[in-house]
């Protein structure tokens, strides 16, 4: 039987996402993570700008909030003044792929011994639902009122696919959270990532397809539907590399 | 008492190395020293000089614009820079590039063929070294020992076998 | 200690942050100040330490966010397109009250400006190294031997403060070579012992750190901005530098700092051998601004000179401190161009001959 204690590398502080949010969800994959290996005292995590810009107060290893986009810079500063601690960033997709492209692209291609927890809602949630390098074609975002066009806007970045060619990856995976089954998978990736991290294997990144009900103008129910529909066939799931870089 | 020298010449010639050599020596006579190089975009064949002042007193500008002692290694540095020695100063100039007299008669030209000379001498790329020589010679800055204990040090470990054909240039020079 | 040796300053200072405890440099090319990072990148391997080539600026100074908040003594040079660059970083760094060292050799601007040694960046590192209220201490050294010297003095101030330490140099310092000894100490790596703050993993023996400049209530973030400067004002108080040369029976004093002051100080002395009155003090600290020593220094004079390599932005700073009781003049060059002693001193005499 699962056991639905708060796992302890989760503080008590109240979260402040909004309602069917998967953010929280994800947040509790990596801390019993950290529980079950037993890291949570070696953990230093480093939070982007977005809406986990406040998970500082939610992880309870030590953890630094970057500047936005800048996280893989700052986890290598970390991870290179500590090799043996576990170092993790946990970034949005308007952090990760537009405003940190160059250092999350450049932390990979080096190897960097860290994992990436990668949120990709399509959008910039703690702005107000604007336009992300991941928004689908035809998605209406408060700055693509009427729908992205490629045309104008360009095309949304996968960004597992993108980082899977540089021989610096251990592990590039995309899951989702939108059943239990997929939470089971999503969390075996992460754990997946930090295994790499330990055994000093690679550059670990997990992308979780994840929901924003408040900014799609959905309830909880059909955003994790819009995911399967609209999400997973531009994004499909899948391992797309994986393996000791050396 | 500052001495202030210009060299100049192209990049490839040894100018610098030639300007440590000689912030060396300064610095064995517990001199105050400086060495400024000139630099560019240009890593090969452009120009490139270096200024070096030696003196009793701590040196305020490490940059010489009008040098008491100039060597020139090719004719674009002899046409921009011997007009700017100071009167009474010397000019050393290697005649085997620089086809140029100088019409100054209130300065002192030394017209040594050092490029001709490090060839026939079996020392190709040792020009500087005999011009450094002709310096020495003629400024009586150092003496012969000086020079070896300062080879001694600017040499690098790799090129230590370099250090008596360094020795023969300098003795070329100081021959001129 | 040990021997003399000559020395590029660029190459000074590098020796002089690892015999400071250095242990990580994260670092950009950029003509004047590469030799840094070429030195660092032979040497660091060699003593247990971390060099590593960013993929840009702004990675380099959060790589230095990173490490600075691991507690471990970090380093990133550049030249002044790429402290442009940088600011972000820096602002960060202060709002989350982290030690570390930022090296600029200045080169001329604005834009890509040019390569040669300039002192245009003055405004941008006293008054703007980035957005918000925040300070950066600013050593501004004249000799390569000062900027091994500082080097070190700005780790332990930036360690004691809690705050950005910058040596503000030039193409001029960096590039040239002079005697340069190291004090004959075993080099030693900094570790995050003494820096209870640091998020370097809290082993259960301790509640979890947290490294961080956002602070949404405003009524916060304003009490955090007045400690911190109120810890800005200990700082003024008392580790303001200045040299100050020949100005007690001055009619005109000359103020200049870094490179341009050894510059003027040649003139001031050639001028004193004509019997001009004329003296100098040289700002070693630029933040702290060194207010008293300026009007200690001036209190005789009937007129100053402000000398630098831009078009005059220490000079505004020169007026506060002597608090536009007497003229000030400027004289400077711009763009790369190196004044000369001799230009200096026809400006003293200018104003010398004067009175």
């Amino acid at each position: 039987m699962p056991d639905f204690k708060k796992p302890h590398a989760l503080t008590d502080a109240v979260m402040h996402y909004c309602p069917g949010c998967t953010h929280g969800i994800v947040h509790r994959l990596v801390a019993e993570v950290l529980d079950e290996m037993d890291i949570e005292g070696d953990a230093i995590g480093v939070c982007p700008v977005g809406c986990s810009v406040m998970a500082y107060d939610y992880f309870n290893c030590d953890v630094i909030e970057a500047a936005h986009g800048r996280a893989p810079a700052v986890a290598t500063g970390v991870k290179r003044a500590n090799p043996d601690k576990f170092v993790f960033t946990y970034q949005g997709d308007g952090d990760l792929a537009a405003i940190g492209t160059a250092e999350i692209v450049h932390a990979a291609t080096r190897g960097e011994n860290i994992t990436v927890i990668f949120i990709n809602n399509t959008t910039y949630g703690m702005t107000g639902g604007q336009m992300a390098p991941t928004t689908l074609p035809g998605q209406i975002t408060q700055t693509t009122p009427y729908g992205r066009n490629p045309d104008v806007e360009g095309f949304p970045v996968r960004v597992c696919e993108m980082l899977s060619q540089l021989s610096g990856v251990a592990l590039a995976q995309r899951v989702t959270v939108i059943d239990p089954k997929s939470v089971n998978e999503a969390k075996k990736a992460i754990r997946k990532g930090f295994e790499f991290q330990k055994n000093k294997q690679g550059f670990s990144i997990i992308e979780v397809l994840s929901t924003c009900p408040t900014n799609w103008g959905m309830t909880p129910i059909e955003a994790l539907q819009r995911v399967k529909d609209e999400m997973i066939p531009y994004y499909p799931l899948g391992v797309y590399k994986e393996g000791a870089i050396r | 008492m500052t001495k202030e020298m210009l060299l100049a010449g192209f990049g490839g010639q040894g100018i610098l190395f030639m300007g440590k050599v000689l912030a060396y020596i300064g610095l064995y006579d517990d001199k105050q020293v400086s060495w400024l190089p000139s630099y560019g975009p240009e890593m090969r064949g452009g120009t490139c000089n270096c200024s070096v002042c030696i003196s009793d007193d701590p040196i305020g500008s490490p940059l010489v614009d009008e040098p008491d002692t100039l060597i020139v290694m090719n004719q674009p540095s002899f046409d921009k820079f011997i007009d700017k020695v100071v009167p009474g100063g010397i000019a050393i100039i290697d005649s085997a590039l620089i086809s140029s007299k100088c019409e100054r008669t209130d300065i002192t030209c030394f017209y040594v063929p050092a490029t001709a000379l490090a060839n026939e001498n079996d020392l190709k790329g040792m020009a500087n070294i005999i011009l450094t020589g002709k310096l020495i010679k003629e400024t009586g800055i150092a003496s012969i020992e000086t020079v070896r204990e300062t080879m001694k040090k600017v040499i690098p470990p790799r090129k230590a076998n370099l250090l008596e054909a360094n020795m023969k240039a300098i003795e070329i020079g100081m021959a001129q | 200690m040990a021997e003399k040796t000559l020395m590029k300053g660029n190459e000074a200072l590098a020796e002089a942050a690892i015999r400071s405890g250095c242990k990580c440099f994260f670092g950009y090319p950029i003509t004047p100040q590469t030799e840094i990072s070429a030195y660092l990148s032979k040497r660091m391997p060699k003593v247990g330490g971390t060099f590593l080539q960013a993929e840009s600026e702004v990675a380099a100074i959060n790589m230095v966010y990173g490490c600075a908040s691991s507690g471990i003594r970090c380093m990133t040079s550049s030249s002044s397109p790429g402290i442009s660059l940088k600011t972000e970083g820096i602002s960060y760094i202060a709002g989350a009250d982290l030690p570390c060292v930022i090296i600029n050799v200045q080169r001329g601007g604005p834009g890509l400006g040019g390569i040669q040694p300039s002192q245009s960046d003055y405004w941008q590192v006293t008054h703007a190294l980035g957005h918000g209220d925040f300070h950066a201490l600013v050593y501004a050294p004249a000799s390569v031997q000062e900027m091994a010297d500082y080097v070190s003095k700005a780790f332990d101030m930036a360690d004691k403060y809690r705050m950005p330490a910058v040596i503000l140099a030039d193409g001029l310092l960096g590039q040239m070579m002079e005697p340069v000894c190291f004090p004959d100490t075993e080099i030693k790596m900094s570790d995050a012992s003494n820096k209870p703050w640091a998020t370097n993993g809290h082993g259960h023996k301790r509640p979890h750190n947290i490294v961080n400049s956002l602070y949404l209530k405003p009524d916060q973030l304003e009490d955090i901005v007045r400690d911190r400067f109120e810890r800005y004002e200990e700082v003024k108080a008392n580790h303001s530098e200045a040299v100050v040369d020949y100005c007690d029976d001055a009619d005109v004093v000359v103020v200049a700092y870094g490179s341009t002051a050894r510059l003027a100080k040649s003139a001031v002395e050639q001028a004193r051998k004509q019997g001009i009155k004329v003296g100098i003090v040289r700002p070693v600290t630029l933040w702290p601004f060194p207010v008293q020593q300026i009007k200690d220094a001036c209190k005789n004079a009937k007129k100053v000179l402000v000398v630098e390599m831009s078009m005059g932005q220490m000079i505004d700073d020169v007026k506060l401190a002597i608090e536009c009781s007497k003229p000030v003049h400027f004289y400077g060059r711009t763009g790369g161009v190196i004044p000369k002693p001799a230009e200096i001193l026809a400006e003293i005499k200018k104003l010398g001959g004067n009175l």
